[in-house]
């Protein structure tokens, strides 16, 4: 089967879940059609899929359309939100159809969490149905936990592991303190979702317990011993991160607000036509730049420059599809690193990485 | 053996000239005469040796004379070599003690922590551990932890005199303060983890000391398999030390697990109701608490049914000055004086007039701002009759993205004798929906200059978005915006109501019109 989207299927997706049934579960959360959607899922299991493989062979595949066509500018974010909850909905309905529950619980709790400021919950959703399916009981609290409610949570229920989520690689430091926090609390802790890297560098850096690429993944490394076993010792951020010690991303974080706004001055200076920009589009502006900073920010934290590299290609994809030239981001760049407070090289290093790439893009 | 002086023959009794070396000294020290024998060919690799003579401890050092004989000067070592072995068993027992405690600290569940004590207790004290807990009349909760280092965790309907002397453990009366030993024929079977090497030939029951209560009991289990490891163990007095420790954490966990459950009644009816469908009219809401570790705040709201499809379901959201546990405990009672004033629900003005003198009373020196509405639906669309009793006027998202305020103005509530206010009619075509919000939202501080505020403008930008979303996507918008706009400042309590006509019918109810 040749696909124009990746993510798409597998090579163990069973036979009902064709290109056909993909194409008609988009189409109904394009339109935000629940019960179109709801249909399109509830026909696949009747005509045999497993409710595992409609999660993970033909939810998540659309799922991950759904980001890659708004990145492409087909589709709005308000279109993107309802499809992806529309999409949520739809797998709350299958969770609960009386005919396809999951096994009662025979092998502990898992506690399932995004971290504090993340708003994917699908890939954690997704998790802690496959986890529920092979026999786990599972908390699942969602999108944007606060770090205390999920330690009492953990303190109230004592599960035998957390699996903690992050999806956007800017949280990563906020991923850090999570997984600290659940650490000291004395429960292991898997780390997954994209923001930890395709192979799972990220997850190892910030010291958490294990890590799995995908739910499968980690409904795996839970039963292989993971779950219930002691986390690591209590310790310091700066001991999973000695580079932390020369104060870069300190220094660079808490000047987040004179950077973004020596940033957009320059940019003004740069372009006259700027000034008459209405307020939305300076938000906009604004919002840019800011995510600029804190993805510089983010990559000096795990000292990795292809966290910000991959965040300039992505977002260059993203301002194409929308008919701003990408070089436009090199001012921005520019800007920054003149911006920057005197002893930052490894900020300088990163930010030369970010325009080479956008030089070779 | 050529010679020996006094002092050595007085050491070594059965020694005399012309006896073999091994028949007279340790084999330690034969042997080490013996390496010296084959190493001749390099004559300073002739270190000095260390060992045992009776109760005593000996240096050795080899002076070999020309002739190929060799002289041994032995030296009494005793003391240094006791004060050396004794610092390092300190050192290893300072070393598992901190890693006990710090592991014990952590955590602040009762049955987390049992397991733990048992699983290191099992690491250093025993092949196996067992700790039960004193639950009077709800089974008879039992860590079990094996050689493997796994640990179960039961609640048995076992009797606790089953094993000797644990009874009167657990009720704090044990025939000593210290570990007793225990006949091991005497154990019952869920006392004995199945990884057991073999049976058990010691056991020993040690009481853990709580807080006023006794906090438990271990139970430690040797097969006697890995006696020769015995030495690698901390001394006798360390299983004290670590029942101390253990005692102490289980008796926290379990008060802090007290504690919890009582919060947790408390707060029962303070936590914002969880929001679904009604009479064929959406509704949704989010709360956040200001602080992170809050679980409510001063802003609250409800949905009170109609009793039938034509009644009028009233719609309150409301924000109490203050934050934090005492504003939550006013808009508690805001919530119950507006329950018992429900029969009066149709008339909005009547309805504030009473809630105002029930609040203005001496004792409450606070006040509240409040938005109510009663919704009806009406064929497809939704009838709201909508009140701002000092409120910010909710807004209403249109299908083609237009955003209005709703024109409803009005008096606090709980600060004036008179107040007054204004009731606007709004109709919702189906996928549209009315916003209800309070000051949290808009008065949002950060953005990406980080001292901004949110305000209106942006809110309805971002509302003008989300036209024809679903109620419950659209308030879990309004807050990501929210949220994402904080970037992790401190913030206000945050409430957010959607109430919404359906956009599409269920084919599967029929139309509910």
């Amino acid at each position: 089967m040749t696909t124009q989207h990746p993510a798409r299927t597998g090579p163990g997706t069973p036979a009902v879940l064709t290109q056909e049934v993909h194409e008609r579960l988009w189409a109904a959360l394009r339109d935000g059609d629940e019960y179109a959607a709801s249909g399109v899922v509830m026909d696949a299991v009747e005509a045999g899929a497993g409710v595992e493989e409609v999660l993970l062979d033909l939810i998540a595949p659309v799922q991950a359309r759904i980001g890659a066509e708004w990145a492409a500018n087909r589709i709005t974010v308000a279109q993107e939100h309802s499809a992806t909850a529309v999409n949520e909905r739809v797998m709350a309905a299958l969770a609960h159809h009386p005919a396809h529950r999951p096994p009662p619980p025979h092998r502990g709790r898992i506690t399932v969490a995004c971290v504090d400021g993340e708003w994917h919950a699908l890939p954690a959703r997704l998790v802690a149905e496959v986890l529920r399916r092979r026999g786990w009981e599972v908390g699942f609290l969602g999108a944007h936990v606060p770090t205390p409610h999920l330690v009492a949570e953990l303190h109230a229920t004592a599960p035998r592991a957390v699996a903690l989520s992050c999806s956007m690689p800017r949280h990563l430091p906020v991923a850090h303190r999570v997984v600290a926090a659940c650490q000291a609390a004395g429960f292991p802790v898997l780390a997954g979702g994209r923001a930890f890297g395709p192979d799972g560098r990220h997850a190892r850096a910030l010291g958490a317990d294990g890590w799995a690429p995908d739910a499968r993944g980690a409904a795996e490394v839970l039963g292989s011993g993971l779950a219930g076993s002691l986390p690591r010792p209590a310790h310091l951020p700066v001991e999973d991160l000695p580079h932390l010690d020369d104060q870069e991303y300190t220094s660079v974080t808490r000047a987040r607000r004179r950077l973004v706004k020596e940033t957009l001055a320059g940019l003004e200076d740069r372009f006259p036509p700027m000034r008459a920009y209405t307020d939305v589009q300076r938000d906009r502006t604004a919002e840019d730049v800011a995510h600029v900073v804190d993805h510089l920010a983010a990559a000096l934290y795990v000292d990795d420059d292809v966290l910000f590299t991959g965040f300039l290609t992505w977002t260059a994809d993203v301002l194409t599809a929308r008919g701003v030239p990408a070089v436009s981001l090199d001012p921005t760049l520019d800007l920054l690193a003149a911006a920057l407070p005197a002893a930052a090289p490894r900020a300088r290093r990163i930010l030369t990485a970010g325009r080479a790439e956008l030089a070779a893009a | 053996m050529t010679s020996l002086n006094p002092a050595a023959a007085a050491l070594f009794p059965r020694g005399a000239a012309g006896v073999a070396l091994r028949e007279a000294v340790p084999t330690w020290l034969a042997k080490a005469h013996d390496r010296l024998g084959r190493a001749s060919a390099a004559p300073h690799a002739r270190p000095p040796v260390c060992g045992p003579v009776g109760d005593l401890w000996f240096r050795a050092a080899p002076v070999p004379a020309g002739d190929g004989s060799v002289t041994w000067w032995l030296t009494d070592d005793t003391a240094r070599h006791t004060a050396e072995r004794r610092l390092s068993e300190e050192r290893r027992q300072a070393a598992v003690l901190a890693e006990v405690s710090g592991a014990l600290l952590a955590t602040l569940n009762a049955e987390r922590c049992m397991e733990l004590v048992a699983r290191l207790a099992a690491e250093h004290l025993a092949d196996a551990a067992v700790v039960v807990a004193p639950a009077p009349g709800r089974g008879l909760p039992v860590a079990v932890a094996g050689p493997d280092g796994l640990t179960e965790y039961q609640v048995l309907r076992a009797d606790p005199e089953e094993v000797p002397g644990l009874e009167e453990a657990l009720r704090g009366r044990p025939p000593s303060p210290e570990t007793v030993a225990v006949d091991p024929a005497a154990l019952p079977g869920w006392a004995l983890p199945g990884s057991l090497a073999g049976p058990v030939v010691r056991a020993s029951l040690t009481p853990l000391p709580g807080q006023g209560l006794p906090a438990g009991a271990l139970l430690l289990l040797d097969t006697g398999a890995s006696d020769g490891a015995r030495d690698a163990r901390p001394g006798p007095g360390f299983a004290r030390l670590f029942a101390i420790r253990a005692g102490a954490a289980l008796s926290a966990a379990r008060l802090h697990a007290e504690q919890a459950a009582i919060t947790a009644t408390l707060m029962r009816g303070l936590l914002p109701p969880a929001l679904s469908a009604v009479h064929g009219v959406e509704y949704a809401g989010v709360y956040r608490p200001s602080g992170a570790s809050e679980r409510v705040g001063g802003d609250f709201y409800d949905v009170h049914p109609g009793a039938g499809p034509d009644d009028e379901t009233l719609v309150v959201l409301g924000d109490v000055c203050g934050k934090g546990l005492e504003a939550a405990v006013l808009t508690g009672k805001i919530r119950n004086t507006l329950q018992a004033l429900l029969p009066l629900a149709d008339d909005h003005q009547r309805l504030l007039g009473l809630l105002n003198g029930a609040l203005l009373t001496p004792a409450n020196p606070r006040f509240a701002t409040l938005a109510l509405a009663s919704v009806v639906r009406d064929g497809p669309r939704v009838r709201l009759r909508v009140t701002s009793a000092g409120h910010q006027p909710p807004v209403v998202v249109r299908r083609s993205g237009a955003v209005e305020e709703v024109p409803t103005r009005g008096t606090l509530v709980g600060a004036f004798h008179r107040i007054t206010s204004t009731t606007v009619e709004v109709v919702l075509e189906p996928g549209e929906t009315c916003v209800f919000f309070t000051d949290g939202v808009t008065e949002a501080r950060g953005g990406p200059m980080g001292d901004e505020m949110f305000g209106q403008r942006r809110l309805e930008a971002g509302l003008s978005r989300c036209a024809g979303m679903p109620v419950h996507t659209l308030v879990d918008h309004v807050h990501m915006l929210a949220a994402e706009w904080l970037g992790g400042n401190d913030h206000d309590d945050i409430a957010v109501v959607a109430v919404g006509a359906p956009y599409r019918t269920n084919p599967e109810e029929g139309t509910t019109a």
